[in-house]
């Protein structure tokens, strides 16, 4: 099977000269729900808009070579490789741009060339995935962040994209809000990248977790292991918070 | 459309002048400014005309006047500035009566020059608040790309729009957090930190503005904005 995801050997430097990326392998294969952790400055980043050409060995100094379900990231494929792989950043006031909702989600499809009725049914089906449909017509900095985040997941699965990158999707977010965001990405028939802190969340949603440090992958497997893997965790300052044991968790109850 | 929830300066409504098309309201505004402004100053009547018409309009949208004229405060600097002309203007003087037995000696080309001053300003910003008041800011950019404004610049109003919000509610949490530190922003001793202040904002936007075009990249923009309003 094609994997969605397929690095190999990315290295990148920024133009200032900080090397971010050491070579980096990865594969995320169709239908998975993958984890990067990593501490701050690992170059968690960096990766991710190395996944939509953003950054790339083009536009940098850098090596290694990037494959979306088998194309490669080249400047060429650019539209295509951007409607593949949908990221959603971290400030939805940074992804939400539009006078309204509608015109917002509606934009990743314009942009792919789609017009009328097929463009209407596109944004009203994301909208219904993240459950803001009646919040189409609002401008979006009238909404919560709770909601923005969930327009801001809507925007990019109005691309129908192959897989969702999401940059810390639970940051600032209300438990509440925390929850019901977490019950949507479970509900998406999608594979997911998902970059966090919040490693409780990462145990709650992805079987698989790569650990990322120092611009190398240090870690690859099961979450649940890498969780519990004491002396991996210390070494890549990582931390579960304070009272939470993945050991106590009943083994049925972990996705996978 | 923003029921209830638009900006500002737009007042909710159904009247006439609130659904007259974009675009046409903005190719009145702009017609009604350059008569304005092109009335030679000492026509009395016709800017007695002029008030009228914009009246009727007001009266037509069924803004209430309380709700324009204090928003008219924007005006305030130019008045000032335009009281201050009869003072410095040079030409010949008249003797103004002042109660109390006092004279006041001013210019009359200056007098003049501020009566026109005042009155255009008034008409001018009288006449863009009531577009305002009846057209959200979504549909005067979509009116102004109806007149074939060039997109760039219909482009970048609408990001101004967008994000006026944003970076004014950056700007509060920064003075907010100013103040909480004991620095008083309106006191001239506290300026050069208020100035490193404005200067964070600016970097603080600009970043925003970067990453901002990366999403947009990211959902595939290449350089036009599409034409939505098949989505709705």
């Amino acid at each position: 099977m094609t994997p969605v995801l397929d690095l190999q050997g990315v290295a990148f430097a920024y133009p200032d000269g900080h090397q971010a990326l050491f070579g980096v392998d990865l594969h995320v294969h169709p239908g998975e729900r993958v984890a990067l952790l990593g501490p701050n400055g690992a170059g968690k980043t960096t990766l991710v808009l190395h996944l939509n050409g953003i950054l790339s060995a083009e536009s940098g100094h850098g090596a290694g070579s990037v494959r979306v379900s088998g194309l490669p990231v080249t400047k060429k494929n650019l539209a295509e490789i951007r409607r593949r792989v949908g990221i959603v950043f971290q400030d939805p006031d940074d992804q939400l741009f539009m006078g309204s909702v509608r015109a917002d989600v509606a934009f990743g499809p314009a942009n792919l060339g789609l017009r009328g009725a097929a463009l209407d049914k596109r944004v009203m089906d994301a909208l219904e995935q993240v459950g803001m449909a009646e919040f189409a017509d609002r401008p979006p900095h009238h909404l919560s962040f709770g909601q923005r985040r969930r327009v801001a997941v809507a925007t990019v699965l109005a691309m129908e994209p192959e897989i969702l990158v999401l940059d810390e999707p639970s940051s600032n977010l209300d438990p509440a809000s925390r929850r019901e965001l977490a019950d949507i990405l479970r509900s998406l028939d999608v594979t997911v990248l998902m970059v966090t802190h919040d490693l409780p969340y990462a145990l709650e949603l992805c079987p698989r977790s790569v650990v990322l440090s120092g611009g190398r992958v240090v870690a690859d497997g099961r979450t649940y292991d890498v969780l519990t893997d004491d002396e991996l965790m210390r070494a890549h300052r990582l931390e579960l918070p304070w009272g939470f044991d993945p050991r106590s968790i009943p083994v049925d109850s972990l996705p996978g | 459309m923003g029921a209830g929830h638009g900006h500002r300066l737009h007042f909710h409504g159904h009247s006439v002048v609130h659904r007259a098309p974009a675009h046409l309201k903005i190719l009145a505004l702009l017609a009604f400014v350059l008569v304005v402004v092109a009335t030679p100053r000492d026509w009395y009547a016709a800017y007695a005309v002029h008030l009228a018409i914009l009246l009727g309009v007001v009266a037509a949208s069924r803004v209430p006047l309380g709700y324009l004229l204090p928003r008219m405060v924007i005006e305030v600097p130019f008045l000032l500035f335009a009281a201050l002309i009869p003072f410095i203007a040079e030409g010949p003087q008249v003797a103004v009566a002042l109660p109390g037995g006092w004279e006041l000696s001013v210019s009359e080309p200056g007098l003049l020059a501020a009566w026109g001053l005042a009155a255009k300003g008034t008409l001018g910003v009288l006449a863009s608040l009531t577009l305002a008041a009846t057209t959200e800011p979504d549909a005067v950019l979509r009116g102004l790309q109806r007149l074939r404004m060039p997109e760039l610049l219909v482009q970048i109003m609408a990001f101004m729009v967008r994000y006026l919000d944003v970076v004014t509610a950056d700007l509060g949490r920064m003075l907010t957090a100013m103040r909480s530190r004991g620095a008083d922003p309106r006191s001239p001793r506290h300026w050069p930190a208020l100035a490193r202040t404005l200067g964070a904002l600016f970097v603080r936007s600009y970043e925003r503005g970067e990453r901002v075009h990366l999403a947009m990249l990211s959902r595939g923009y290449d350089g036009r904005l599409p034409d939505v309003e098949g989505a709705r």
